[in-house]
This record gives C-alpha cells, structure tokens and sequence, in this order.
C-alpha cells in the first residue's frame, strides 16, 4: 500500500462547484470551495469553523460524498481508509453513508421524519444496511439514549418527534449517527438553533458519546469557542479557501492569521456602563400580560431604562423577552400595570397611540428579510417613515434617505437596491435607517444580530453604539447572546418563564452573588478557552455530589 | 409493535454503566398548568377529537345556512309557477287559486319551517310540474348521478396521482411537460365545450361511442358502460389536472425536505426513500384535494348530464328551474350543498387525521 499515513478521512485538493441562475443573467459557475486539505486520524476531532458561505457545511458533506442543492465535487480526492469515495459508484457510495460515515443536521427538528417514531429512524440505518440485527439496534439505541443524558431511554425511542425538546432531538439525532458504529460522523452546527442552557448539554453529550465509542468526528461551527471545547485540531475557512489549519491549542492561544484573530477576540467590551442610572426614560411598572386565550406569558415584570443608554434583556426562547417588547410597543397591552415614557403614560393599545407616541419608539427585528418589502427599494423603504411622519417628499425625502444611508456607512449608491440585492448586514443596517427615519428616543433590537456572522454583528453593534453617542439614543436590547450583553449594556434584566429573575446596572446584575437561573445561565456561555467544558462539568459533578 | 414493551423486562445494558452527570435544568418547574383557564384543557388534551367535532359542528351550522339560502334564493327568483303553467290563460283568479291549492299564500317562515322539516324526514314534499313525490324522484335520480361521479371518480383519481408521479420522476424533462401542458388545456376549457368536442369525434366521426347517454331501468350494467362513456370522460378531463398538479406539488415539496436528505445520507435506497419516508408525508395534501375533487365532480355533473341527456340530478334541477318547479329546485339545491359540505369536511378530516402531531399529541 502506498499510504502510510494513519489518516481516516484524508481529503486533497478538494474543489466544490455549483451552477447559480442569477434572473436575467446567463448562468455562472461558482466555487464554493477551492483548493482545501486536511487529515482526520482515527478517534480525533477536526473543527471547521468560519462564517456562512465559507463552505464548511459543503465540505462536511463531502465526506459522504453528497452535494446539497446542486453543489458539485469537481476536483480532488476524500479517501476513506485509502478508499477513494468520490470514485465509488450510486451503490457504493449508499454503503458508506450511514453505515461508514454519518451525519448530525443543524436543525434536528426537520431531520427528522414527522410521521415516524424515534426510535425507528434512530436505527433504520443500522438494520438497512444489514449491521445488526433489529434487537440488536434497539440495544444499541437504548444504550446510547442512555450516553447521551435523554429522559426515560427505555421509552424514549416511542416518541414522535414533534413529542420531544429541541435539545432532545439533536441528542437523538446524534445517537443516530453513532447507532451504526460508523467510522467517521459529520456535525453540521449541532448545537446553534438551541439556547445556550440546552447547548452545554448537548456539547457534553456529544463530547461524551464520542470519547465513550471512539469515532472520528468533523465538528462544523462558526462559533469558535464551541469547537475549542470539543475539536483536537481547527480549521478557520473563509471563502471556501484554508485561511488557518492547526491544533486547536495553536488556533486559540497563538491564531497567526489576521482573520482568525478578529474571530478570537470578537465581541471586546464596546460601551462602558453609565454610572447615573436614575432618571428613567421608560419605566415599565409591575407589568404582567397573557393572551386572548388566557395563557399568561408575563408576571408581574417591572424595570427601567434611562436615555441614551442600554437595556439588555436577556433569556431563552420563551423566556417571554419578546412578549416584553411587543407590551412595550402596544402589539400586546398589558392585563396589569402600567408603562410610562418619558414621564408620562404611555397608551397601552398600538391603535390609540398618537402618531407621535409611535414616532417615538420604533423596532428593529431579528430577521431584517422579512421585516422589509422584498418588491420595494431601498428609498422606498426608509422614506415611507420620512414620509408618514414628517411628511418629506420629492427632492427633500432623497436627501434625507441619502443622509440617512450615510449614518448607517452604506454610502447612497445603495438608494435604489431591493432587499434581496443587499447582504445580511447590510439589509440589517437598512432596518436600523428605517428606524431612525421616525427620529426616535427609543429603539427596540429584538435579537438583531443572532442571524448574522460574528464579525458583520460586531459591525452592527458597534454602528448601534456609534448612533446612541451621536444621537442619544435608547435601547431596549433583546437577546440571548450574554457576550453581546457584556459588550454593549447598561443595564440588564435576566427573564426566565416570564418572570424577571433579575434587573440592575450590569455592573451588578452580571456578578455574584447570583441566583440559580443567573448561574446556570452565566456558567452555560461557551468561553473562548481550552478545558472551560471540562471545567464547567467538573463543578457540576461536585455540585451536585455535595447536594 | 412497542418499543418499551420490548426492553422493560431485560433493561440491563450489556454496556458499561457511565458515570454521565445528569444535566437538567437546576430550576427546571413544570410548565404553568395550573394557570390555563379550565375550557383549554380539554381541547389541549385531545386536540384530534376536539378538531373533527369541532368541524362536524361546523358542517351542520354550515348546512343550516345554506338551507336558509336556498329557500331564500328560491323565493326571490322572478317569476312565478303559476303564471308560468297558466301561460296566456293566466286571470289574476286561477292564479290566486293555484297559489293557495300550492299553499303559496302561507307566510314565508311558516313555509321554510314545513319545508325544512320534512327535508329533516327525507320528505321534499310534491312536484308542481308532474305532482309526484319529490324524493321519490330524486332517490332515482341520486343514483343515475353517483354512480356516473362514482365512476369517473374510479378512473380519475388513480390516474391523476399516477400521472402526479410520472411527472415528479422525470420533472422539468419532456414528459413532465407535455404531461403539464395538456392537463392545463383539459382543465381550461369549459366541461360542455369538452363534451361537444367529445361528441363531434367520438360518436358523430368515428361512430364508437353512444349519444345521447341515456340510461333506463333494467339496462344490464355493460351496456350501461358504455352508453356513460363519454360523459365519464369529460368528467375524468376536467377534474384531472387539478390533482394531478397538486399530487406533483405535493411529492415535490417533500421530497426537498430535510428529512428526505436525512434519508439520502443513511444510504437508504431509493424505493425505501419514496414509499418509507416521502409518501406517508405527501399524503395528507393529495387526500384532500381528492376529496375537493370528488365533491366538485358530483356538482360539476350537473352541467355534463344537460349536454349528454343523462337522466340524473343536474339534468332534474335544470328541468324544474325551467318551469319554476320549486319544490324540485330546493331539493336538488339541498342535496348537491350536502354532498359538497360532506366531502369537504370529509377532506378536513382525513387531513387532519394524518397528522401526527394531532394524532399523537404531546
């Protein structure tokens, strides 16, 4: 045999191309992935790191030899134990997917066939391709339900997917792939759609599972303190080219590359916090509300927010942090309390405010694609503010939006784009220029930047805190990202199942003594460190051995 | 087949026990239960059952309002019977004189209650026209037409999945094409004008078919194969393309899930792929457009039996709309409103019912 090398998967020279059909244009050849290699021993993990479209994902699934929506491998080698897959024909190639090599998707919840139980599809693959006998699969899946921490395993495999938590999803879709005793299993961010208290488990369980079976791994994230915590070596991508490759001690401690140094130290303190914090600007006084069915999603909340300073209000999906801005906003009136602006009430129902009432306090939403008319420009869109409160018109509008796009760095050649011409960041700084049109006090960010990459948020924030010093600006500023909130915050109010835990200057609300939510919530944020999981879980056990 | 049953009894893992930190959430409470006003649980615990009585209930209100309508919609149509039987002979004393025989001279909602309550009993009550018992009638008649709907129901609906499928095998090729291009034309032309051309071609040119497409008691039922060929095949035209397009919709939209990627990527076969995790998920959207068409077939007939002389309901209705025989026009107006809101609950039914996330709630 001519290799030596130890190597499980070894991938040379790999290039990946796709066909696209921009409207109105000839088609056009692009490469999403060019010229990338790298060597992947028995039992190691390799972490592929960078932002999207850098063609991690692409290169994951070639690992099994698949080209998602139409992706093409056009050059280059994967060798699975010497074995060239990409040679292999439809039939070979179908005896190594999900017996050899298997595949953990990002969003567990639509990998998962809605009309079959758990349990079937965890061991399909394993009776398919004849490795074990039914009984044998289902021993299997039991023990490995058990490895990775799910809730009753005896049962669990009964479930429907729809019956099970996000968390608990991706932890069984894990346990697929490893059901086979494949050689090699692809994450594909495994751990990204879930809140940061489900995430550490689920990186536990994943860390776990892999050291409990020995199977190689291909970790694919583009949050880098995740894959410190879990990968024995690190790529940094960008643009479908290697930027950086290298042991992840190396990557983290000592990143040699200017890209992946901006990564490493993303999200540096960007605002330090006020020191007066006691005129408030928007006091929102025991507050609690509930939908027209009945259900109660908020109790008794009461904080406060001063100008031209930052509120962060941090929690996980259905924390009711949302439901607190839609209050705010007048979507959802309070069943109790009572909320004043500037001194005075403010009117509960959006529909009875005054225009100015609406002027005053605008939105920016997590997903600027939806929140903007795809068939209308970008003029169209930041004047219509100009033009419904104001009323600007004609030559003065233009200039306005112009002087608007400039305040966002956009520059004005973006004046007659759509959205769909714009970036992620851009479309985002759009939404925030259609904000500012109404001149408003107050502006509240529901999670604007967890749709984007890293450095394109840090763009973001950093263009917030910018406009908040220029203008003095407000924010109510909604996330789950608590490093955005160390970065950027005032104050901060923690929620948990529609309940204030906690609220004060962050100086104060971020360190101890803490309540149990706090904790959990602080411990659970992945810190740009080698060990940190190993840390965390090591205080738990004792934790939990002293109770 | 339970996967608990299997291992309760021999749960011991031949595996290594491992030390794995149970990592709830420290704080974790149930949700607030208690806090749901009492009318939300039942629906919350069986949402399936609480859905279909839901559209029952609906179904029947639904078929109250449409009697009202009709009734109404009957009585407010110009004209009168007896004007119209009494033609040029029509003094104002026979017509007052056939009104009251007719009970005509009886307040409006008087007549709406009798009327519906003996449709409650299956009594529509006696024609003006030929003074026979409407039901009696319409039973015959009922029969003509399921049994044409029926049978064009046969022949289209595995054809038009069939097709549906030939068309997402070899999607955007030639076949899936031609397939598309020819359903569009069939569905875009009105059905009598289908039935002509059927007519001119089929029994006029070539002399293979029979028209008129009456049929008669004691015909054997060959024969009265063949005579309901041309109208079934009209029928089969206009209602093909719609489920045909909706089945390919539905396979297609599918088959770019992520679950079917999933299937792709643990080196399933294709056949498995398709019949194991596609189709379970492609069939709650065809049953019901199914279901829509069976209900438009069965209305849609009305127009198909003038044009072919077939002695079923539509041609009924329009008989007696001609010679303002109310009694019929209510009843058959009855009739084809019940059979259609039947199927379309039937439709929400079924597509509620394969659902799993209703059948098997949380």
């Amino acid at each position: 045999m001519p290799e030596l090398s130890t190597a499980l998967l070894s991938v040379r020279n790999l290039k990946i191309e796709a066909t696209s059909y921009p409207p109105g244009e000839p088609p056009k050849r692009i490469t999403i992935v060019d010229g990338v290699s790298f060597d992947l021993a028995k039992g190691k993990v390799l972490g592929l790191i960078g932002e999207s479209g850098a063609g991690k994902s692409t290169i994951g699934l070639a690992a099994l030899a698949y080209g998602r929506g139409g992706a093409e491998i056009t050059g280059g080698e994967v060798k699975l134990n010497g074995t060239d897959i990409l040679a292999l024909g439809k039939g070979g190639i179908r005896k190594v997917r999900g017996a050899r090599v298997c595949y953990v998707a990002q969003s567990a919840a639509a990998a998962f066939n809605p009309a079959h139980k758990l349990g079937d599809q965890v061991i399909e693959a394993s009776v398919k391709h004849g490795l074990m006998s039914r009984d044998e699969a289902r021993k299997r899946a039991l023990y490995l339900f058990r490895v990775l921490g799910l809730p009753n395993p005896e049962t669990f495999g009964n479930r429907f997917p729809h019956q099970v938590s996000g968390g608990q999803l991706q932890r069984a879709m894990t346990a697929m792939a490893l059901c086979p005793n494949p050689e090699l299993i692809v994450f594909d961010e495994p751990t990204t759609a879930l809140d940061v208290t489900t995430q550490i488990d689920v990186l536990a369980a994943i860390k776990h599972a892999i050291e409990e079976t020995r199977t190689a791994a291909l970790y694919i994230t583009h949050d880098l303190a995740v894959v410190a915590q879990i990968s024995d070596d690190i790529m940094v991508l960008r643009y479908g080219k290697t930027v950086e490759y290298g042991p992840v001690q190396q990557i983290i401690e000592a990143p040699r590359q200017d890209y992946t140094q901006a990564l490493v130290n993303v999200r540096q303190a960007i605002r330090h916090e006020a020191a007066d914090q006691s005129r408030p600007l928007l006091s929102v006084d025991h507050v609690s509300a509930q939908y027209s069915n009945g259900f109660k999603v908020l109790h008794d909340v009461s904080l406060h927010l001063c100008r031209g300073q930052t509120l962060a209000i941090v929690g996980e999906s259905g924390s009711g942090k949302s439901t607190l801005a839609r209050v705010i906003t007048g979507l959802l009136p309070p069943s109790d309390g009572h909320i004043s602006f500037d001194g005075k009430p403010l009117t509960p129902s959006l529909k009875r405010r005054s225009r100015d009432e609406l002027r005053r306090i605008q939105l920016i939403y997590q997903m600027a694609d939806t929140a903007m008319n795809p068939r209308q420009t970008v003029r169209d869109i930041i004047g219509r503010p100009l033009t419904f409160y104001d009323g600007l018109r004609g030559a003065a509008k233009t200039a306005k939006v112009k002087e608007l796009l400039e305040q966002i760095e956009m520059g004005t050649g973006f004046i007659d784009r759509y959205p769909a011409e714009l970036s992620g960041g851009q479309k985002q700084r759009v939404a925030i220029a259609r904000a500012l049109a109404a001149r408003p006090e107050l502006i509240l960010c529901d999670e604007p930047t967890s749709a984007l990459d890293p450095l394109v948020a840090e763009g973001i924030l950093k263009l917030l805190a910018k406009l908040q010093e220029d203008q003095q600006l407000s924010y109510v500023f909604i996330t789950h990202d608590i490093a955005i909130v160390r970065a950027i915050a005032d104050s901060v109010a923690v929620m948990h199942r529609g309940r204030l835990v906690r609220f004060g200057p962050k100086s104060q609300a971020l360190s101890p003594p803490f309540d149990d939510y706090t904790d959990l919530l602080l411990k659970s944020v992945p810190e740009m460190k080698l060990g940190w999981l190993e840390q965390v879980l090591a205080t738990r056990r004792m934790e939990s051995a002293g109770n | 087949m339970n996967w608990a049953a299997k291992f309760s009894s021999r749960s011991v893992s031949p595996f290594r026990q491992v030390d794995h930190v149970p990592m709830s959430n420290p704080i974790e409470t149930k949700p607030a239960e208690a806090e749901r006003p009492p009318g939300l649980r039942w629906k919350a615990r069986f949402p399936l059952l609480s859905l279909i009585v839901e559209r029952l209930l609906l179904s029947i209100l639904l078929l109250f309002a449409v009697s009202v309508l009709i009734f109404g919609g009957v009585e407010a149509l110009p004209g009168d019977f007896a004007t119209t039987y009494l033609g040029q002979s029509a003094t104002p004393q026979a017509v007052a004189n056939i009104r009251s025989e007719l009970g005509l001279d009886r307040p409006l909602v008087t007549r709406y209650v009798s009327w519906l309550g003996g449709a409650l009993q299956g009594d529509f009550g006696t024609s003006w026209a030929s003074r026979n018992s409407v039901s009696e009638q319409v039973g015959r008649r009922l029969g003509n037409s399921l049994f044409l709907a029926g049978f064009a129901a046969l022949i289209a609906v595995p054809l038009a999945v069939g097709l549906g499928m030939l068309s997402v095998h070899f999607r955007n090729r030639m076949p899936d094409k031609i397939i598309n291009v020819l359903s569009l034309a069939a569905i875009s032309l009105p059905e009598f004008f289908i039935g002509y051309l059927l007519i001119l071609y089929f029994a006029v040119n070539f002399g293979i078919a029979t028209f008129p497409a009456t049929v008669y008691e004691g015909m054997g039922f060959l024969e009265r194969l063949q005579t309901i060929a041309l109208p079934t095949a009209t029928l089969v035209l206009v209602v093909l393309a719609h489920m045909m397009r909706m089945t390919r919709a539905a396979i297609l939209s599918v088959m770019s899930s992520a679950y079917m990627e999933t299937a792709e990527l643990k080196g399933l076969s294709a056949a498995r792929s398709i019949v194991k995790h596609a189709a379970p998920n492609a069939l709650a959207p065809i049953i019901n457009v199914v279901a829509l068409n069976l209900a438009y077939l069965v209305v849609g007939v009305v127009v198909v039996e003038v044009v072919f002389v077939y002695p079923g309901m539509g041609q009924y209705m329009v008989d007696a709309v001609t010679v303002r025989d109310m009694p019929v026009v209510q009843a058959c107006g009855l009739i084809f409103a019940a059979v259609y809101i039947l199927l379309n609950m039937l439709a929400d039914i079924l597509a509620i019912v394969a659902n799993p996330r209703l059948r098997h709630p949380r």
